[in-house]
């Protein structure tokens, strides 16, 4: 690299013109909203700006830090299952000829490329009342009920009356199962870079001193795959924390999340700098999440780059 | 070489059935969603559930229906506008950033990342409040009534060029432009004739990556747009709030057609160059 003094025009020509765009079209966006989220409400559309904390202390009061509070939850419920169902294909994948591994990456990947609306919408459409997995389970249910008549217990209805379709959508599973169906590759992807670069004689030297294969993975594998699972955790948790959609269309009106609660200040409830407050306050999350995974890759001497 | 008969290794985990069952079962979690939405797109039904025979009537139905067609031609020329911008920004933050050492390199290289990773929610509200304070016209003819969704997608696609372009110059000899330029090239020759043919697949993977995430974008301009402005994504959530109907289905299986295909032109271009990170 050398020092841009050697070639100021180009250093000057090429950094104005994105730096510039950053500022005007990002980083005035975000100031505007971090000095709205200082304000008080001022009307209809005013705001003045009087470096009131007043918007801070809002969200601590019960129903936001509830709502808060139950954003971690769901976010952290996805994650984990993310890693319950990540582990395993990381797994499988690392483990996989060669070959083969490239094309498994890309099945777990390619769904990220399709919109996140239209994923969401494919799964309200196999979720929902009269959906597919509704109607599988109506075709078992009068399968099971037929069998019974058959073998002569119809008449005690053991399955009941008649079949009651689940209601799978709107509820907190609904949002978690949705944050799973989008962040599932987050999770994949750092745990396989992971265990890809393990070296394969520790759980050689394991299974060979006797260790089950279960004992290997918790006391070999986990341990050295840490940095990955931690990596995997993190970047899975931060979107989902920040999610809109998914909550948006999966959830009911009691599963909300702090995204939800920020676009109904800007929209319906119109009080910019509440939402703006909410706003900061999920950055922060983001950014702390973000300094402790760089901190943790930092300390496992390069660790694991997503 | 293995073959089908021999027994299961003791690290052939991708062969124990446990995890090849949670495998193969997350993988039809994540795509048979997608797929029935696709294939009943062709039913002829409204139902939505049963097969009833194949049809092509909501796709003309789709392309019939003027709304959905107008919000389909915004996106594209959003896309279009914010990759020809993006790429052009991309380029030159990338190329800044691979060839010079500077005073507050990492503030910027920061503030390159921030629109990559903050909530989605966050930068659209931070958009929609600052095209009110600065009072962005709304009513303004076509292209420019789409002006404000463009330059909010240009700030967070052109990061993403300038990180898939830095990355690929990883890969270049910068003796090569020393000694063009030793040999009398002038700045603009040296990146022409000797630097661009080797980020070429560099910039068109950051357009396609561009293009993409401008044309899938719903969050951001779901905040960004004006009743002037509606976006095939925007739109299809309106659709979708009301129910789920095989026109959506249709207008949706348009839409992941068009990403599929290029995100398939993206790997085909990396496999051939392949671009270090990406």
């Amino acid at each position: 690299m050398e020092p841009w003094r050697k070639a100021p025009a180009v250093f000057v020509a090429n950094l104005l013109p994105p730096a510039a765009w950053l500022g005007v079209f990002f980083v005035l966006p975000l100031s505007l909203l971090w000095l709205y989220s200082f304000g008080d409400k001022v009307g209809i559309t005013g705001i003045d700006i009087n470096w009131t904390l007043a918007n801070y202390a809002r969200a601590a009061d019960p129903l936001y830090l509830g709502i808060l509070i139950k954003s971690v939850w769901i976010a952290g419920a996805a994650t984990l299952t993310c890693l319950m169902i990540g582990l395993p294909v990381a797994l499988a994948i690392s483990f996989a000829p060669r070959h083969v591994q490239p094309w498994l990456l890309l099945l777990i990947i390619l769904p990220f490329w399709t919109n996140l609306l239209i994923r969401t919408y494919a799964l309200i459409a196999v979720l929902r009342t009269n959906g597919h997995v509704n109607y599988v389970l109506e075709w078992l249910w009068s399968a099971g009920d037929g069998l019974l008549n058959l073998i002569g217990l119809g008449g005690y209805q053991i399955l009941g009356t008649g079949f009651t379709p689940w209601s799978l959508l709107y509820n907190d599973a609904a949002v978690v199962t949705g944050l799973v169906y989008v962040h599932l590759p987050f999770m994949v992807l750092p745990l396989y870079a992971a265990l890809y670069r393990l070296d394969r004689s520790l759980i050689e030297a394991s299974l060979d001193l006797g260790a089950g294969h279960l004992r290997t993975f918790f006391y070999v594998i986990a341990p050295l795959v840490l940095p990955g699972i931690a990596s995997g955790v993190i970047i899975t948790f931060i979107p989902a924390l920040g999610a809109y959609l998914t909550p948006d269309l999966l959830g009911g009106t009691d599963s909300q999340m702090i995204a939800n609660v920020i676009e109904r200040q800007f929209k319906a409830a119109n009080d910019w700098p509440f939402g703006s407050a909410l706003s900061f306050l999920l950055m922060y999350i983001t950014f702390f999440g973000l300094a402790v995974r760089s901190l943790l890759a930092g300390r496992r001497g390069g660790g694991v780059s997503a | 070489m293995r073959f089908p008969g021999t027994p299961i290794g003791p690290l052939d985990y991708h062969r124990r059935l446990p995890l090849r069952l949670i495998l193969i079962s997350s993988l039809i979690f994540l795509y048979l969603p997608i797929l029935t939405l696709v294939a009943f797109s062709f039913n002829d039904s409204r139902r939505n559930i049963v097969w009833h025979g194949f049809t092509l009537k909501y796709y003309q139905k789709a392309f019939a229906d003027s709304e959905l067609m107008l919000a389909f031609g915004n996106s594209l020329s959003i896309a279009l506008f914010s990759t020809l911008i993006s790429t052009v920004l991309g380029t030159m933050a990338g190329y800044l950033l691979w060839r010079f050492r500077f005073g507050g390199k990492t503030a910027l290289e920061g503030t390159l990342a921030m629109p990559i990773v903050i909530p989605e929610i966050c930068m659209g509200v931070a958009m929609m409040a600052f095209v009110a304070r600065i009072g962005w016209p709304q009513d303004l003819p076509w292209p420019l009534n789409l002006s404000a969704i463009t330059a909010a997608h240009i700030a967070f696609c052109f990061p993403f060029a300038a990180i898939v372009i830095r990355a690929r110059m990883e890969s270049f000899n910068r003796q090569l432009a020393e000694a063009a330029r030793d040999l009398g090239a002038t700045e603009f020759q040296t990146f022409r004739d000797v630097v661009a043919p080797h980020m070429k697949p560099g910039i068109v993977a950051g357009a396609l990556l561009g293009f993409t995430l401008s044309l899938d974008d719903f969050v951001i301009t779901f905040f960004t747009s004006g009743p002037n402005s509606i976006t095939f994504p925007v739109k299809i959530y309106s659709m979708v709030r009301f129910s789920v109907t095989p026109e959506v289905n249709a207008a949706s299986t348009i839409l992941i057609i068009l990403t599929v295909a290029l995100t398939a032109i993206a790997l085909r271009i990396q496999r051939r160059y392949p671009i270090a990170g990406v």
